[in-house]
C-alpha cells in the first residue's frame, strides 16, 4: 500500500514515504437489539505512528463496519466525549497515539466501566452527571461584587484551585475507580474534583455546604486512594491529591 | 468486514479486560485481601484465647494442635499479611494526612515493600527453624 499521495509536491527534497502499520484492534461490541451480552470483535486497519485510536475507530466505522458506535465531538481532547478503556486503562481515544502503544499485539478497546453500557463504546452518563450536579458546581456568593467591578482575586488565590479547573468531565477518572465499579452511589472522583474547584475558590461562599455534602458515607470517605483516577485523567489533574485536600478540609471544618 | 484469521487472539469471554491499575490499585487489592485474612484470624484467635477462661487444660490442648508444620507455615503467612497491612496502613494514613503524601505514594509503596522484605528476612528463617526443629518432638 503506497501512502505518499498526500506528500507536498514542491518539497525541497523527495521525502521518504511515511511508514504505515497494520494494527489489530479488538473491540468489545454490544448491540442491545441483537446481543444478550457483549462480544469481542477484531479489525485490522492501516495506521501511521502519528494516528490516534480515534482515527482507527473512524477508519473502521467509515470503511469496514458502519455499525460501530462511539461518542466523539471535538476530537482534540477538550470535549471529553471519547473516554474509553484502551489496553485496560481509561484514556481519551483522541489523545492516544498509535506510536505510544505496542502494536505487535492487538489493541483492546472497550467502554468505560461502572456506568450502564448502552451500545458498543457508549455508556449512559446520567448517573455521572447526577453526582456532578449534586456537589453544586457553580459559584455561589451572597454578597454583591464591588460596584461596576468584577470580583477580584489574587494570583495566589486563583492558583489554589488551578489544577481542578482543568476537568473536562470525560468520566475517565470516575470509571477507573474500583470503589465506583461496585458502589454506584459513590460520588466519584470527578464530582469531588469539581467540588474542590469551588470549595477552594476565595470568591465562593458555599464551601461549607459542599463539604457537608461530601462528608457522607458515599462522599470523600469512600476514596481508597488507589490512584487509578490520577493515572487515568487525560488532563493530568492530581485527582487523588484533590480528594485528600477535601478530606483534610472536612476534618479542619473549613477550606 | 470483520476478519477472523486463524489463531485469533479475540477473547471468548464477554467480560471486559482486567483494569490495568498501577501500584496504588494493587496495594489496595493486597490491603483488602490481607485485611480480610487478618479479620478471620482474629475471629479464631479470640476464640482460642477465650479457652483460657474455660479451663487452662483446654487452652493448652488447643494451642498444642497448632504446633505442626502446616500451622507454622500459616503463621508465616499471617505475619507476612500483618506486616504488609501495617506498613501499607501507615502509607495510606500519610496519603490522607500528609500534604505531600499523594505525590510520593509510589515511592512510599516501594518503601513499604522494602520494609516488608527486611522484616520477613528477619522473621521467617528464625521462625521456620523453630517450626521444623519441633517436628517429631
Amino acid at each position: 500500500m503506497t501512502l505518499v499521495a498526500d506528500a507536498p509536491a514542491s518539497g525541497p527534497a523527495p521525502e521518504a514515504p511515511i511508514e504505515a502499520f497494520t494494527v489489530t484492534l479488538i473491540i468489545r461490541r454490544f448491540d442491545p437489539d441483537v446481543d444478550d451480552e457483549p462480544r469481542w470483535q477484531d479489525f485490522d486497519v492501516q495506521m501511521f505512528a502519528t494516528d490516534r485510536i480515534l482515527d482507527a475507530l473512524h477508519k473502521i466505522k467509515w470503511e469496514q463496519d458502519g455499525s460501530l458506535t462511539f461518542r466523539r465531538s471535538c476530537a482534540h481532547g477538550i470535549c471529553g466525549s471519547d473516554a474509553m478503556r484502551i489496553n485496560g486503562r481509561n484514556r481519551l481515544a483522541c489523545k492516544t497515539l498509535i506510536k505510544d502503544l505496542d502494536i505487535t499485539k492487538p489493541i483492546y478497546v472497550e467502554a468505560i466501566k461502572g456506568l450502564p453500557l448502552e451500545k458498543d463504546l457508549i455508556v449512559d452518563m446520567d448517573p455521572f452527571f447526577e453526582s456532578f450536579r449534586e456537589v453544586q458546581p457553580f459559584l455561589q456568593s451572597n454578597t454583591a461584587p464591588p460596584k461596576d467591578k468584577e470580583r477580584i482575586q489574587s494570583v495566589a488565590d486563583r492558583a489554589r484551585f488551578d489544577d481542578t479547573t482543568k476537568c473536562i468531565l470525560c468520566a475517565a477518572c470516575t470509571s477507573s475507580c474500583p470503589v465506583f465499579w461496585t458502589d454506584g452511589q459513590y460520588f466519584g472522583p470527578a464530582a469531588i474534583v469539581n467540588a474542590h474547584r469551588f470549595i477552594f475558590d476565595s470568591r465562593d461562599e458555599a464551601a461549607q455546604t459542599r463539604l457537608d455534602i461530601l462528608n457522607d458515607k458515599e462522599g470523600v470517605w469512600r476514596c481508597r486512594t488507589t490512584f487509578n483516577c490520577t493515572d487515568a485523567c487525560p488532563r493530568g489533574i492530581q485527582v487523588t491529591q484533590a480528594i485528600a485536600e477535601v478530606k483534610q478540609a472536612i476534618m479542619r471544618g473549613k477550606p | 468486514m470483520p476478519n477472523n484469521p486463524a489463531g485469533t487472539m479475540t477473547p471468548r469471554r464477554p467480560a471486559g479486560t482486567l483494569y490495568r491499575g498501577r501500584e496504588g490499585m494493587w496495594s489496595w487489592v493486597l490491603h483488602r485481601i490481607t485485611g480480610v485474612a487478618i479479620f478471620f484470624f482474629l475471629l479464631v484467635h479470640v476464640l482460642d484465647t477465650a479457652m483460657v477462661r474455660v479451663a487452662p487444660g483446654a487452652y493448652n490442648a488447643v494451642i498444642d494442635t497448632y504446633k505442626n508444620p502446616i500451622m507454622g507455615l500459616g503463621e508465616t503467612a499471617l505475619v507476612a499479611a500483618i506486616v504488609f497491612h501495617a506498613f501499607n496502613g501507615i502509607r495510606i494514613i500519610l496519603i490522607d494526612l500528609w500534604s505531600k503524601g499523594a505525590k510520593y505514594q509510589r515511592v512510599m509503596f516501594w518503601i513499604v515493600i522494602g520494609l516488608w522484605v527486611v522484616t520477613m528476612l528477619g522473621f521467617a528463617p528464625r521462625h521456620l527453624i523453630n517450626v521444623f526443629s519441633e517436628v517429631g518432638h
